[in-house]
């Protein structure tokens, strides 16, 4: 079975379409679905009475082709990384090394087997898994930039949601405050966004590249290509999408949410872990794998500058 | 006390009560601040948790200042230090750090010139310490924070309580860092309990992956490379059950309002073995039997990849006390009481604004050394419980006079364990290691 399927991946690595990613040496594999290039209205158009000051004013971006994970990172695949031996644990010199274990148990009781999100990490570990898994695979993934996030939520709609402006319809496509009873669920249980992508809106929040930054849009030029806003500091990165805890309102497309220091409130030590949150149960992420795959020396050069403390 | 006395005539007067020496040379003195309200910390023991409790401290309202830091390593006293000044948690307390050069000290006896120098005490050095440092600390007439547990061993155990005693007679507040009972959650349910009835048996987890390990490094004496991985020897840590588990026990001795009389249990290590993991186990099961004849059956596992769960169960006549869920429900299931989880604070903070805010009122309210005490002799009971898989009488080991710790502390002494030829450490093995009471 094994083989079949890194075979079958081979095969499929020149053709842009849905294909799925195995992890080498395990039974473990996701699916990654194609994001064509295009161009798109980010942000809030003025007059809309939920738009927060941050999503203003809207700006057109293009973007490159990618893969994007149809669905958010497992728990049963980010595992593979957390307790993947052959790499030191928290070592300050390794190029990958594994997380610190988990004092208490931060999925708080909801679920780590069978496909829920894996949740309450940093943005760090969750960079860290992607380069673990460039190395396990040779490709190189990463985490989506915000930019290219509410492009891939939005697939081609303009609309509040990708499924159009009504709240209302939000129960069948995402798990949030109203429908979630305060859990996470199993990822890929609801509707899928016209491009394939489950719970990108709700269940877990999911990180992005960037450093945040309220004055996004101001930053950056209207009509730049695949912008970003490089990293200044560990903290603060953005997360998109809402999560299981949020009101409608926050699961909006353009809505932009910023780390918060209280995300690791009870973390009794300090400097707090590198690693975990110990107050953000809501927050995960799921990986990108640009079309155009960057050069070894490039990725590398990626994960030092993403990677830095 | 009356209340409108000042902060100043209050620690002023704690060391009168003391005479001596100390008073006479420093009360009255603007020491070191020049500022008259000012409240003196000194931090013993900077590592992860000491730097979190004088970031927790210094973010309270009160008039602080960190006036000096003590730890067995210099790199940890600088690491904290930068963090506390420099760091990403930082920007609220660093205008509070006033500590030169001339005010950090390091090695085994740095926390005698540290306490010297302040009116509150943090201890948060590995708790094979604590029982020393917060006999000196009170010695001195400082309000005290420390945190759990407050011993390794049955000496070490009588020596805090003989300090709590002292601090008692002294009007000295004293807080221990078991903060579920600073926790808004845990007060409402503890405020119901009654609820339940009687509490006739009770649970408690702390079964997670387990915690740091420290490396042994070229160039290291046995007592250095134990200081740094002191985690996994007794005398510095008291094995996980008595350094982790003991908040979930403490919480079942809270609610039962008294320390079980016996234990007995079973424990070993069966994932978590070789030289680097020291002597400690990687599981306890332990029940410990109330004077009511209650049972507490505790577990307690550092093993990854298994059921994970840190959390309190009290069973009574009439229903149950679930802490986690953080509610109570009768035997039926039917919730009889929900905590409100948006309304849950941060207990580490809670801590700490509650001790300063009495300290600067002048008010003695914290007597919280007795209860650390006992609750950390209950881990310790169970410890001895499960090490022998003999039955452990209460009385018994607390006056037994047991100690763990070395006879001298310093970089080129022994410590109390050494590794054999291979590098390991002697395990305790249940039926035949065994604890004679004289």
């Amino acid at each position: 079975m094994l083989l079949i399927t890194i075979l079958t991946n081979a095969q499929t690595d020149t053709l842009f379409k849905a294909y799925t990613q195995a992890v080498p040496a395990t039974n473990v594999q996701f699916k990654m679905v194609p994001i064509p290039a295009g161009t798109f209205l980010m942000g809030s158009p003025d007059g809309d009475k939920n738009a927060e000051k941050d999503e203003l004013p809207q700006r057109s971006f293009s973007i490159s082709a990618f893969w994007m994970g149809a669905y958010e990172v497992t728990h049963d695949e980010f595992n593979l990384f957390f307790q993947d031996e052959t790499f030191a644990e928290n070592s300050k010199v390794d190029a990958v090394t594994r997380p610190t274990p988990q004092y208490i148990d931060l999925s708080w009781g909801m679920g780590t087997e069978g496909g829920y999100p894996a949740n309450s990490m940093q943005q760090f570990t969750a960079l860290m898994y992607c380069h673990w898994l460039y190395k396990k695979t040779g490709i190189f993934f990463r985490l989506p930039t915000e930019a290219e996030w509410e492009y891939a939520c939005r697939a081609g709609t303009n609309t509040t949601y990708y499924f159009g402006d009504n709240a209302n319809d939000l129960p069948g496509h995402a798990w949030y405050k109203n429908n979630s009873k305060s859990v996470y669920h199993k990822v890929g249980s609801l509707k899928p966004n016209p491009w394939g992508l489950y719970d990108i809106l709700g269940n877990v929040a999911e990180w992005t590249l960037d450093q945040y930054d309220e004055g996004y849009f101001t930053k950056l030029t209207a009509g730049a290509a695949d912008p970003v806003l490089a990293p200044t500091a560990t903290h603060p990165k953005t997360v998109r999408g809402g999560s299981f805890e949020d009101e409608a309102k926050d699961l909006r497309a353009a809505n932009r949410k910023s780390w918060e220091a209280s995300w690791n409130q009870r973390d009794p030590q300090i400097p707090k872990s590198r690693w975990w949150l110990t107050d953000a149960s809501f927050v995960g992420f799921r990986v990108v794998r640009p079309l155009k795959q960057p050069s070894a020396g490039e990725a590398e050069a990626f994960f030092k500058l993403h990677l830095r403390q | 006390m009356e209340s409108n006395k000042s902060r100043r005539e209050f620690v002023k007067q704690s060391s009168l009560i003391a005479g001596g020496l100390f008073a006479t040379k420093f009360a009255g003195a603007n020491f070191f601040s020049g500022a008259d309200d000012v409240i003196k910390i000194a931090l013993v023991g900077c590592g992860g948790r000491g730097t979190g409790a004088i970031t927790q401290a210094l973010s309270t309202k009160q008039n602080l200042k960190l006036v000096a830091m003590a730890d067995a390593f210099r790199d940890r006293l600088d690491d904290c230090y930068k963090a506390l000044t420099s760091g990403d948690e930082s920007a609220n307390v660093k205008g509070k750090v006033d500590v030169p050069e001339d005010r950090k000290f390091t090695g085994f006896d740095g926390y005698l010139k540290a306490i010297a120098l302040a009116d509150v005490v943090i201890l948060a050095t590995p708790p094979g310490f604590r029982p020393i440092h917060f006999e000196e600390a009170i010695k001195q007439n400082k309000h005290v924070f420390m945190e759990k547990p407050v011993a390794t061993d049955p000496a070490g155990i009588q020596k805090v309580l003989a300090a709590a005693a002292i601090a008692k007679q002294k009007k000295l507040n004293v807080v221990v860092g078991l903060q579920r009972h600073y926790q808004n959650s845990y007060k409402e349910l503890y405020k119901r309990k009654d609820m339940i009835g009687d509490i006739t048996s009770a649970q408690a987890w702390w079964n997670n992956d387990g915690v740091w390990v420290k490396k042994r490094q070229p160039n290291m004496t046995e007592m250095e490379y134990q200081m740094r991985n002191w985690y996994y020897f007794n005398w510095l840590c008291g094995d996980h059950i008595t350094e982790q588990h003991i908040h979930n026990i403490d919480v079942v001795n809270w609610f039962k309002g008294g320390y079980p009389v016996k234990a007995q249990g079973m424990g070993g290590r069966e994932v978590r073995k070789g030289k680097d993991y020291g002597e400690i186990f990687d599981h306890h099961y332990v029940e410990f039997e109330y004077a009511d004849g209650s049972i507490l059956n505790s577990q307690c596992r550092h093993q990854p990849k298994t059921m994970s769960r840190v959390d309190e169960l009290l069973v009574g006549t009439k229903g149950k006390i679930q802490a986690g869920a953080a509610n109570i429900i009768d035997h039926k299931g039917k919730v009889l009481y929900q905590f409100d989880k948006k309304t849950e604070n941060n207990a580490y903070q809670t801590e700490h604004d509650e001790l300063f805010a009495a300290i600067a009122k002048g008010e003695y309210k914290f007597a919280d050394a007795e209860n650390g005490a006992h609750s950390t002799m209950t881990s310790i009971l169970g410890r001895m419980a499960t090490y022998s898989g003999q039955i452990i009488a209460w009385d018994k080991a607390i006056n037994s006079g047991i100690s763990l710790q070395p006879k001298v502390y310093d970089w080129k002494a022994a410590p109390p364990v050494v590794p054999d030829d291979h590098g390991l450490y002697a395990v305790a093995t249940p039926g035949v290691t065994k604890y004679t009471f004289a």
